[in-house]
């Protein structure tokens, strides 16, 4: 039943509509579901899973594959699947349970941090681990096993998940946790959405007495400045870098170290304002070229006039400064943007950073946005967890074709000689060889995976492999 | 499923607003509606009693968990089919009885129905008639019959634009709400004297998880704007709503092309 502009369809979920699909829904066909990065853009049949018990039902009703997907801000094709069912869980955002005494929090896995955030702040709770945005669910946070600024200390997103359920497309379903089920446990988490649907899980928060960061922003020149920083930090909970990645010479992997640890005075701890910046159409693709790039990298540098700059600073700025201008990602025109981020074990992390950001300046494909971190040892609790100890390097290139991805598989293939690995979900460059190499307990994983789920990336990187 | 009351608020953090107000016991009728839901939660932050209605008990426990940590004073739940029309008055004074007192009544539930299946067959239309217009005439009798007692109270009713002028597109359910909107006029009229509120709610297209990825959907309302509208309307006790407001002067409009012309239109 197509709707008109004027039509008033309102009760999209009435008790009536068993399967919680709507009859618009069931007929409206392909309709874009864009990964953040936007690329590859495929069309995709969403089918909304409002209700945790809509799975079964669903899937009943489903031939081909079938993928659960939250907030599509992963930048590649982990969330995507070309021709296949995109299980939308965003209507799956209920509380189920909070305990102020432990910090513990169970939702449903459609939930976005931000809400998370709009519940726990004024409650004097934060969230042990957060992204560079808020705007994604929970759910995605485990299947991609998130990381954040306070990984040296915090670990993986996964981490502080200390129970989830797992709903298989059979119907089966299992609960989860580090003591029952625990290969289950392990396989879902940074599993990619892979094994099961998430209907809900268990977090741990931490709690909070100021919504403000005790922030100080440090000017560094070279690799080895970041390092003694990282070093001189490890006990600050929040540190990351910013790095210019356009300038060579003298001000080579120049960048701005930023620390902070929340504030331990107390304070209004008031939720959040809604953002009122949506970045409104396509940027024309000559926007970001070498020369706004390097003026922006240079003001960036410069923003901070003195080498020490000390703040108290509101979380949203310090966490996700650039949830500010929803739909930013615009910004990069309508053919996208690659993401690239490794990480590369600490034996190699040094010559390798230094070796693959002079391969980026010397290519001249402008990025900002680039990111240095130190990740730190406390162990990931997923089989396929992308950190590991050592260096992580993210940044974006816009998309060009004759030129980002032969730079994209330069940069893949150096990452692999230094002993490193990339990240699936800012993937969709990378070979099936490439990812096979960076996870070799792959096929291991594949024994997990529901039969009925798969993505556009695992069918990149894996071939046709069928489950057990 | 009962619980117990000021368990929650117990374990809730003392937030102004329940402090200040003494905790509104509001009835919803279709709770697990996507605005429903979203109303209750702006409720529920308040501090609110609140006695859900619906027919999936699964649904409906879902929902009272997530009212109930996000601050509700109280949260009841009956199972029901509303379209059972005479076991309403059992119903409604359970519900009352469990609150200990109504001051407000949401009626959100309804169907849109099968336009197509209504054109070929007749029972298709009655049943979309006797769930969207017939079972809350019987609700509101009732309870308009309480509150016109108490001398105070709320009847806010899910009604739409689509009453407003019947299109091709979906006139059975146009049909059932405008035979609502004209019932809650009427009713309008005889209990306002009595100190009775009847808000009309008119939504236009609003944003639900269902349709967050469609093309145009930027365009749409969201439903948690729309949940904060109908509420502050509420408390306003208002006598209609049309939300978002650009809906009004698109409906003045919309009523107001000749029917030579509106006849031809694609609508």
């Amino acid at each position: 039943m197509q709707q008109t502009s004027i039509s008033p369809d309102l009760e999209t979920r009435t008790p009536e509509n068993p399967a919680a699909v709507s009859p618009q829904a069931a007929s409206s066909g392909p309709v874009p579901f864009e990964s953040w990065g936007r690329y590859p853009a495929y069309g995709g049949k969403i089918v909304p899973l409002n209700w945790q018990g809509d799975f079964p039902a669903v899937a009943a009703g489903i031939h081909n594959g079938a993928l659960p997907v939250g907030m599509g801000r992963s930048y590649g094709d982990v969330c995507l699947l070309k021709d296949g069912n995109l299980l939308l869980t965003t209507g799956m955002n209920r509380l189920l349970d909070f305990d102020p005494a432990t910090g513990l929090l169970t939702a449903e896995s459609g939930i976005t941090l931000a809400q998370i955030l709009d519940f726990a702040v004024p409650r004097g709770f934060f969230l042990p681990v957060t992204p560079g945005t808020k705007y994604v669910t929970l759910g995605g946070a485990i299947a991609n096993d998130i990381h954040g600024k306070n990984h040296h200390v915090a670990g993986t997103f996964g981490s502080h998940v200390t129970q989830f359920g797992l709903m298989r497309s059979d119907g089966t379903y299992r609960l989860c946790s580090p003591t029952e089920n625990p290969d289950w446990y392990a396989a879902t988490i940074g599993g990619l959405g892979l094994t099961g649907l998430i209907p809900w899980a268990t977090l741990r928060l931490r709690p909070i007495v100021s919504r403000k960061i005790d922030y100080e922003g440090i000017q560094s020149h070279g690799i080895d400045e970041f390092l003694d920083l990282t070093e001189q930090s490890k006990h600050i909970e929040y540190t990351v870098s910013w790095v210019d990645c356009v300038s060579t010479g003298k001000n080579f992997a120049r960048g701005v170290f930023m620390q902070g640890d929340h504030s331990p005075v107390p304070d209004e701890l008031k939720p959040s304002p809604e953002p009122k910046l949506i970045f409104p159409f396509d940027a024309p693709g000559f926007a970001l070229n070498a020369f706004t790039v390097s003026a922006f990298n240079t003001i960036f540098f410069h923003k901070q006039l003195k080498p020490r700059v000390k703040a108290l600073q509101d979380y949203e700025p310090f966490f996700y400064p650039l949830d500010k201008v929803l739909h930013w990602n615009r910004l990069y025109g309508k053919s996208g943007l690659l993401q690239f981020q490794y990480a590369i074990p600490w034996e190699s992390a040094r010559e390798g950073t230094i070796a693959i950001l002079g391969a980026i300046a010397k290519s001249g494909l402008a990025s900002f946005l680039a990111v240095l971190k130190a990740f730190g040892d406390v162990p990931s609790p997923g089989l396929m967890s992308f950190p590991q100890p050592g260096i992580t390097l993210a940044l974006d290139f816009p998309i060009k074709p004759n030129l980002s991805f032969p730079l994209f598989e330069r940069l893949a293939d150096m990452t692999r000689d230094f002993g490193g690995r990339l990240y699936p979900a800012k993937d969709a460059a990378m070979t099936a060889s490439q990812f096979q190499t960076f996870y070799p307990q792959w096929e291991q994983f594949a024994r997990f995976r529901d039969p009925m789920l798969t993505s556009s990336f695992w069918e990149r990187v894996t071939g046709d492999i069928s489950p057990l | 499923m009962s619980t117990q009351p000021a368990t929650y608020a117990a374990s809730a953090p003392s937030l102004a607003a329940r402090t200040v107000y003494a905790s509104k016991k509001i009835l919803v009728l279709g709770a697990t509606s996507g605005i429903a839901e979203a109303t209750c939660r702006v409720w529920a932050a308040e501090g609110a009693s609140l006695f859900l209605v619906a027919r999936n008990a699964e649904k409906l426990a879902a929902v009272a968990a997530d009212l109930k940590v996000r601050g509700a004073h109280y949260v009841d739940t009956a199972v029901a089919d509303l379209d059972d029309t005479g076991k309403h008055p059992e119903l409604l004074a359970h519900a009352i009885n469990s609150l200990t007192g109504l001051d407000v009544a949401y009626l959100a539930h309804g169907v849109l129905g099968d336009q197509a299946a209504a054109e070929a067959d007749f029972l298709t239309a009655e049943q979309i008639l006797h769930t969207n217009l017939t079972a809350p005439i019987s609700l509101l009798t009732w309870l308009a019959n309480f509150f016109v007692q108490r001398k105070s109270g709320v009847l806010a009713v899910i009604s739409s634009v689509a009453g407003d002028r019947g299109r091709k597109s979906n006139y059975v359910y146009g049909a059932s709400k405008a035979g609502l909107s004209a019932f809650l006029g009427g009713l309008r009229n005889r209990v306002d004297r009595e100190g009775v509120t009847v808000l009309t709610i008119k939504p236009g297209p609003v944003k639900t998880a269902m349709t967050s990825s469609m093309k145009g959907s930027e365009k749409f309302a969201d439903v948690n704007a729309v949940a904060k509208s109908i509420a502050a309307a509420v408390a306003a006790k208002k006598d209609t709503l049309y939300v978002p407001f650009q809906w009004q002067p698109i409906m003045f409009i919309i009523r107001n092309i000749p029917e030579s012309v509106f006849k031809k239109l694609n609508l």
